[in-house]
């Protein structure tokens, strides 16, 4: 409740300061969401809330939404999945039968994303989203169903790429590179496990290690024990928060040494916090970081998304804002994109002016493959040197040098 | 198949790794082995099932948790290590409290009924705390790091922080206080009384019902202190207490009630083969080895109650 009132509060700050005057004058458009305001992914799904918001208030900023010689503003009805996928399907269907949304914004992860696209789907409902990465939601021939983040085969992919480029670096095959794979048993791990292992296979790497975490993780000494006597040279950990935090800590206590290590959810768990030196020199996938030099008008640079998102959300100040806020304004902002270029309010047009988007945006560029995922945006790899993340690949992007061999 | 014969092949070639395996299976054993006796103790006195046992030690950690993240006693001098090991003892009291609660809440009203209800009670009680701790924690995986050392032998292969053995020390204080406190006190006595015979208990004069509140707030107050140790060396979330309870529940049915050095062998024994099962068969077979465990013991005990009921016969 508190939360909630501190972010009426701010947004009714900001609103105020940015002018009331237009909003006055411009029409709403309402948009529908489902999102885990409670339960297990209730952390995440305020950030993605909170991303929703913000990216409404800078849209309302800029003078709105233009259709035609006419402005609009956007409004969300939010209803609370509880993290449970059978809730959000029927919230789905409460906001397009009852409340007569006609657009939908994401839930947060593939699991409530998989349960509410066949609700949409039927109701030819469009929805951008934004938190769902599972590449399992790209094969299923969804015709409106569109995300503007990186499917999750992607996230450690490039540790691969950046292994082979190290070993060729030393004068050695890339075929030589040993692999190490540890990931959780649900969807979203087991496709970052899948692009892990087409991408070895690439190179002809040998995977010498690979096991399946449990969903209870808390204990993963076995694995590392066995880390300690193959000797890969990458090590790769994908088990959301719980494996990274297992992971980083156990690798520190029990001081394993691998010249690479790349994981996933480093914030999530806040391994520089928590785990201090431990976390150093591990790599941390992930979809935007606030350094990278993407730009667009509404939001500006990611430095300045960042900056203005703390001040509109005073909670935010003492930590990094998430990449899954940043991924939700993207989200608003393809919508407000879509709506403009299509010059309508009839969903079947806005449906095709989503397709067709081309964007830039300070989280990076959108553009959706015929299945609907985005594939102009990389995944960015950052490193944890002396407690900082710094993006170190991709190279065109990266502010610092990878260190490496870890140790 | 190849991968386990792998696994086998590297237990023979590196011996040493064994007894890593036994030390981790110990350690993490003696945390089940507390949560265990907690439970033998609810079950054996008052006859209830209690299957929020995990959700107590997942509460006691956030207790302990978050007594070191507030700060207060890093504000009159202590270091993080110092206000994390007084966690421990502030989880049990704040545990036994809340076990307090739960019992005149909940748990007086199922005592005599049958197991189902007592069953779903406390399984409903387990549901609430999770999501009560969901709801004022948040979802992330929470743990405290413990500015010490790790002790290295043979090679680096074998490694114990100095925080797991500083956990496991407190967690063998606590069973042996809990121990001479059943022996020795007054309570104590009457505990054990009530578990034997509650009618002839309350014939002597025993007040069946304020042992029952202390048994419970007990066994709260020990699944605290072992979830105050578990935050510092491993790591909670609000939805993990199901595994303490799963593991609680084999140690209880494989040793028996009333048993406590079964007990407690039995949950270093589940610890080791936990360890040993995720080594050879891969980690996410892990907590399928307890409950293979726990069918192999229940078969075993049937047969060996089949044997005794033909000699009554």
């Amino acid at each position: 409740m508190k939360l909630t009132s501190a972010i009426v509060g701010a947004l009714a700050a900001l609103g105020l300061a940015a002018g009331a005057a237009t909003a006055e004058e411009c029409g709403t458009i309402t948009l529908g969401a489902a999102i885990s305001l409670t339960g297990k992914y209730a952390t995440n799904g305020i950030h993605a809330k909170n991303g929703y918001e913000f990216a409404i208030q800078k849209i309302r900023e800029h003078g709105g939404v233009k259709i035609g010689d006419k402005c609009y503003n956007f409004k969300v009805i939010y209803y609370d999945d509880e993290s449970k996928g059978d809730r959000g399907a029927t919230l789905a269907e409460r906001l397009i039968q009852q409340d007569g949304v006609q657009y939908m914004l994401g839930p947060y992860s593939s699991g409530l994303t998989k349960a509410i696209a066949p609700v949409t789907e039927k109701y030819h409902i469009p929805m951008v989203e934004a938190e769902g990465a599972s590449r399992s939601l790209f094969n299923q021939g969804y015709r409106y169903l569109f995300a503007v983040l990186s499917t999750s085969e992607q996230y450690l992919a490039s540790a691969i790429t950046l292994a082979a480029e190290k070993a060729k670096e030393q004068g050695k095959d890339p075929s030589s590179v040993k692999v190490a794979v540890a990931v959780e048993n649900d969807p979203f791990s087991l496709d970052i496990r899948a692009g892990v292992l087409e991408d070895a296979a690439k190179y002809g790497m040998q995977i010498v290690i690979d096991e399946k975490l449990p969903r209870d993780l808390s204990d993963m000494s076995a694995i590392l024990t066995k880390v300690k006597l193959v000797k890969p040279d990458v090590l790769i950990v994908s088990g959301h928060s719980k494996g990274a935090a297992t992971a980083v800590r156990q690798i520190g206590e029990q001081n394993v040494k691998v010249p690479m290590i790349a994981i996933t959810h480093c914030e999530a768990a806040d391994v520089t916090g928590n785990f201090g030196e431990y976390a150093n020199d591990i790599l941390c996938s992930t979809q935007w970081a606030e350094t990278l030099k993407y730009e667009d008008p509404i939001f500006g640079t990611a430095a300045n998304y960042e900056r203005e998102f703390k001040a509109a959300f005073p909670e935010y100040a003492d930590k990094k804002v998430p990449y899954q806020t940043a991924q939700a304004s993207a989200a608003v902002y393809v919508f407000k994109d879509a709506f403009e270029r299509a010059g309508t309010l009839d969903k079947e047009k806005v449906r095709d002016a989503i397709a067709a988007t081309d964007l830039m945006t300070f989280y990076g560029r959108i553009k959706f493959s015929e299945a609907g995922n985005n594939i102009a945006k990389p995944m960015v790899l950052r490193q944890i040197q002396n407690g900082e993340y710094n993006v170190v690949a991709p190279s065109e992007f990266a502010s610092h040098k990878l260190n490496w061999p870890r140790n | 198949m190849d991968q386990i014969l792998f696994n086998l092949g590297l237990l023979v070639d590196y011996p040493v790794v064994n007894l890593k395996i036994i030390i981790d299976g110990v350690m993490i054993g003696a945390l089940f082995a507390l949560a265990a006796y907690g439970l033998a103790l609810v079950w054996g006195v008052m006859n209830v099932k209690n299957l929020a046992q995990g959700d107590f030690v997942i509460a006691g950690g956030y207790v302990s948790w978050a007594l070191v993240r507030t700060g207060w006693l890093q504000s009159i001098g202590l270091s993080d290590n110092i206000a994390a090991l007084i966690g421990v003892p502030v989880a049990f009291l704040v545990m036994a409290g809340i076990g307090w609660i739960a019992f005149r809440t909940i748990i007086v009203r199922v005592i005599e009924r049958d197991v189902f209800t007592s069953l779903l009670a406390t399984f409903g009680l387990a549901i609430m705390m999770a999501q009560i701790l969901n709801l004022l924690f948040g979802s992330d995986t929470q743990s405290l790091k413990l500015e010490y050392d790790t002790l290295y032998f043979a090679d680096g292969l074998i490694d114990v922080p100095i925080a797991k053995l500083v956990g496991v020390c407190m967690a063998a204080a606590l069973a042996l206080g809990v121990i001479l406190f059943m022996k020795n006190s007054r309570m104590g006595q009457a505990i054990r009384a009530t578990a034997q015979d509650a009618r002839a208990a309350q014939v002597l004069g025993i007040d069946t019902d304020r042992v029952y509140a202390f048994t419970f707030s007990l066994n709260a107050a020990i699944c605290g202190a072992a979830g105050a140790i578990i935050v510092m060396v491993w790591v909670i979330q609000p939805f993990y207490g199901m595994t303490y309870s799963i593991r609680a529940f084999v140690i209880v049915t494989a040793a028996g009630l009333g048993n406590l050095p079964g007990v407690i062998a039995a949950g270093l024994g589940i610890g080791a083969a936990e360890q040993y099962g995720s080594h050879i068969f891969g980690i996410s077979y892990q907590q399928a080895i307890a409950v293979l465990l726990l069918l192999l013991v229940l078969f075993v005990r049937l047969m060996q109650q089949r044997r005794k009921r033909q000699v009554l016969q």
